[in-house]
């Protein structure tokens, strides 16, 4: 037992490989947070007045909110007065294209793995990275125009489709729909913007890379995806930031709008600094994201591997409005160290015949705690609704904690709606099984995790799914037990 | 948390608290203030709003005094075939005089006993209702079961109700069971009145070593009743402990049952079985903690919604750090009969070590449309095989009554109301 858990330790001490950053110079606010700021924000970024309105009534809903004390994670009070709402890379005039984005910038995101010049060549992703609180580069806009489709960042959206984000914004998390969806919504500062039209299958992956280099920055980006009805696109997210001794705050809100017949798969690979650890630091990961199934037979997917963050509170969900549409939910979530996770979803059924389906796998290892919080509601009218949860638990070590807190509320007779939970841990058996076939400790954990996450593994662009599995490893590395 | 304290008539009990027990009375009433009623927002009574439904229906807030009852009336509400002792109470007071005289153990009023620890199990601060009765009961009972007792006939808590207008009963109960004890327990109400009343009930179980108890429950009160219940027991080495609680009518039924367990290799299990019509509502919270290694628990809830009736489950399981070796099983399943049934549920695990073995179901649906017609293609009609179906459903739980006169008892209960679906 003892010789288990050195193995597992052992494992799951690896270090954050991302926790590098970068000087360069930076377009700052000043620090604090009220109307002027928010008006300083909105007139950096060019804003027409309604906006800079909109972002005012959300402050002032904002003002007469309260921190959300739900959620089963602990931390210290954030001092949001002493945040810095926008940072941004100094750039003088607006890049044309690759060439002329700062080559320091781009090395930033080579480090990261992200090369968005080669992306160019390479036939595949088209990504929007976001660095601290503005998209530095975009590609493949070209390609992608040609078939009507808009992939830019946010601000850039609100000055070429003003109208488009007018009719979605707030759409589908309304700005007084939480605490930090408030605050995002005052104080956001770009993102992506995505835009299908009717009718167009997205040819390839589109990803957004979000990083936070900047030290005592908050981030809150906004990204907003519509497909029109009967399109489809695949949509992923990676973030990272830089090890710093303080939390940074990060407090994204994210909307999908799916028409009729139409499909949006949206996976993230969240890897934020997740503290180091004696849990100092690390990012407190606040993020507010939805989709609606508008139309009849839509589909939203949201896959999610969260590996990074001090403190996370995530709830992807999908209110499935539209007859026969279909939410579905995939989360591998992997705690370590003090990492703490408060992550599941809602699955909202209003249509008739809707069907929804979650899948969650936490891992907890050192002293980690892991719940998973989620709700399947059945309305009224939602009859022959279809839910299908399975939210399963692994402990590496006896320091940390898994929970589960499933609200399942039906009011439908035809409702069919099961959920299933588990909890275990890595049998000294299995490990056994895989030493004797010459497989090292260490791998053998990877591999159990592996398989344990395969599941959702499975639903991940393939791009990704290598990024995942290694991260997993990674993350465990010196945590057996 | 609410702040309604002060100027809601059910909180004003503990102004009016009895004679004895002063230190658990102000401590409890401390508690109280600081948790108030429970509100809309209250996560714990989130689907039960009782606090408004007995602001709402309550129209005196006084103790219900007792009243006499005769041996006959006992006797003519004794179910079929029981043969154990009966203790009788009136309005929540114990009734000597028509109760057995029990050998072997001890039964007193609580206000009898000077060293009395109520209060220390089930705790006020965990329940506003708790620390209401524990502020303003008047008395209560006090069974005590000397080591190596085994009992065996089972012990039948027979309450009855009789009341001029809404008013409210506390009853009180405090057990304690000697290592290698054995007792079984039966409650049920008797209601014979027809206005609204509230009973807010609590019940303290004290296991010792290798004790085993059984705990059984029938609610059947009646469209009038609210109730709230909290029942929490502690349990030591190599003890079990087994509930059942059939809920079958109330206004709103609200169940507390905690379950502490204490000594390794012990055991506790909880079932329950909700047969909803009408416009009831039960709300059953379930609560283990499993707080040292080697501790087994399993609990099965079911229900059968029809009408405009509200079912709410919430199992919690909870995992300490030391208990590692737990076994911690959990399901809930539902049928809805009804397009205005409703059903909240919350099977939730918290788990703080590491080699355990926990899961918890949860599954809410109708009846099989296969095995309906498969019965169907035997020529049994469609009512009857519905019927047939349920009672299955339903018989999952009632076989484990352990007492045979009051399971059949039960189950004759069950089968009539799923019949009168026929």
């Amino acid at each position: 037992m003892s010789k288990d858990n050195q193995i597992l330790e052992d494992f799951t001490s690896k270090e954050y490989e991302h926790g590098w950053s970068v000087n360069y110079e930076a377009d700052e606010a000043p620090i604090g947070l009220n109307e002027g700021i928010i008006q300083w924000i909105s007139a950096k970024k060019e804003e027409p007045q309604w906006l800079l309105e909109w972002r005012l009534k959300a402050f002032r809903t904002w003002l007469t909110m309260e921190e959300p004390k739900w959620a089963n994670v602990h931390y210290p009070k954030i001092d949001l007065q002493g945040l810095r709402y926008y940072s941004a890379p100094k750039q003088t005039k607006k890049p044309k294209n690759l060439d002329e984005v700062d080559p320091e910038l781009l090395d930033i995101y080579k480090r990261l793995g992200i090369n968005l010049n080669e992306q160019k060549r390479l036939q595949g992703i088209a990504v929007d990275a976001v660095l601290d609180s503005v998209s530095v580069a975009t590609t493949f806009k070209d390609t992608l125009s040609k078939l009507g489709i808009v992939f830019c960042s946010f601000s850039e959206a609100v000055k070429e489709h003003p109208d488009l984000i007018k009719k979605y914004l707030g759409s589908v998390v309304p700005m007084t729909d939480n605490y930090y969806a408030a605050l995002n919504s005052a104080v956001f500062s770009d993102g992506s913007f995505c835009y299908i039209p009717k009718g167009v299958r997205c040819p390839m992956e589109l990803s957004t890379y979000f990083r936070i280099n900047a030290a005592n920055t908050g981030q809150f980006e906004r990204t907003l995806i519509v497909a029109e009805d009967e399109s489809y696109c695949s949509y992923l997210e990676g973030c990272t930031a830089p090890q710093r001794d303080e939390n940074q705050l990060h407090a994204a809100v994210v909307e999908i709008y799916a028409g009729s017949h139409a499909e949006v798969k949206y996976s993230t690979v969240q890897n934020w600094f997740p503290g180091d650890k004696n849990g100092k630091g690390g990012i407190y990961n606040f993020v507010t994201k939805r989709g609606i199934c508008a139309g009849d037979h839509s589909k939203i997917s949201w896959t999610q591997v969260e590996t990074g963050s001090a403190v996370t509170w995530k709830y992807p969900s999908c209110i499935l409005k539209g007859d026969y549409s279909i939410g579905e939910f995939y989360s591998v979530a992997v705690t370590n160290n003090y990492q703490q996770a408060d992550t599941g979803t809602k699955m909202i059924h209003i249509g008739k015949n809707t069907k929804s389906r979650i899948v969650s796998k936490g891992i907890s290892a050192g002293k980690s705690q892991n719940s998973y919080r989620g709700q399947v509601q059945v309305m009224k009218r939602a009859t022959n609704a279809r839910n299908f949860s399975q939210c399963d638990s692994l402990l590496m070590g006896d320091r940390c904690g898994a929970h589960t807190f499933p609200y399942i509320d039906i009011n439908n007779p035809t409702a069919k709606v099961e959920h299933e939970a588990t909890t275990s841990k890595i049998g000294e058996d299995q490990i056994f099984y895989c030493n004797q076939r010459g497989i090292a400790t260490e791998d053998a954990v990877a591999l159990i995790v592996n398989g344990y996450a395969k599941e959702v593994l499975n639903q991940l662009p393939m791009e990704f799914a290598v990024e995942a599995q290694k991260l997993l490893a990674l993350t465990l590395e010196g945590s057996v037990g | 948390m609410s702040t309604l304290t002060k100027q809601t008539k059910i909180g004003s009990l503990i102004d009016f608290p009895a004679k004895g027990f002063e230190s658990a009375r102000s401590q409890a009433k401390e508690a109280f203030e600081i948790q108030g009623l429970p509100g809309a927002k209250t996560e714990e009574y989130k689907f039960t709003a009782i606090t408004k439904k007995l602001e709402q229906q309550l129209t005196d807030v006084t103790m219900a005094e007792p009243f006499e009852v005769t041996p006959e009336l006992v006797n003519s509400h004794l179910f079929e075939g029981f043969d154990g002792d009966v203790l009788v109470f009136a309005n929540g007071h114990f009734q000597s005089n028509v109760s057995s005289q029990i050998e072997g153990i001890e039964i007193s009023l609580l206000s009898k006993k000077s060293d009395t620890s109520i209060g220390k199990i089930a705790k006020p601060e965990k329940d506003a209702f708790c620390a209401i009765n524990q502020a303003s009961f008047a008395d209560g009972l006090f069974i005590s079961i000397p080591k190596k007792t085994q009992l065996e006939k089972t012990i039948l808590f027979l309450n009855f109700t009789k009341i001029s207008s809404g008013q409210v009963i506390q009853p009180r109960i405090w057990i304690e069971a000697g290592d290698f004890a054995e007792a079984s327990f039966i409650e049920q109400t008797i209601n014979l009145t027809d206005v609204t009343f509230f009973v807010n009930k609590v019940v303290e179980i004290k296991g010792g070593l290798n004790t085993h108890l059984h705990y059984y429950r029938l609610q059947n009160e009646g469209s009038n009743a609210i109730e709230v219940s909290n029942i929490e027991t502690d349990i030591q080495q190599d003890s079990t402990f087994s509930s059942v609680v059939i809920s079958l009518s109330g206004e709103m039924v609200r169940n507390n049952l905690s379950l502490n367990l204490l000594g390794s290799n012990s055991e506790g299990n909880m079932y329950g079985l909700y047969l909803l019509n009408g416009k009831t509502h039960v709300d059953n919270h379930t609560n283990v903690d499993h707080t040292i290694p080697h501790a087994e628990s399993n609990e099965l809830y079911k229900g059968i919604l029809a009408d405009h009736s509200r079912g709410v489950f919430n199992g919690k399981i909870f995992v300490r750090q030391d208990a590692q070796k737990t076994n911690a099983f959990q399901q809930n399943n539902n049928i809805l009969l009804s397009e205005d049934a409703v059903v909240n549920t919350k099977p939730q695990l918290e788990i703080w070590a590491d080699d355990v073995k926990c899961s918890h179901g949860c599954t809410t649906g109708q009846l099989d449309e296969e095995a309906l017609f498969y019965l169907q293609t035997r020529g049994i009609g469609k009512l009857q095989a519905k019927g047939l179906l349920l009672y299955a459903f339903a018989g999952e739980v009632l076989e484990h009554i352990k007492h045979e006169a009051f399971k059949t008892y039960c189950t004759q209960l069950v089968e009539d109301r799923l019949g009168a679906k026929l």
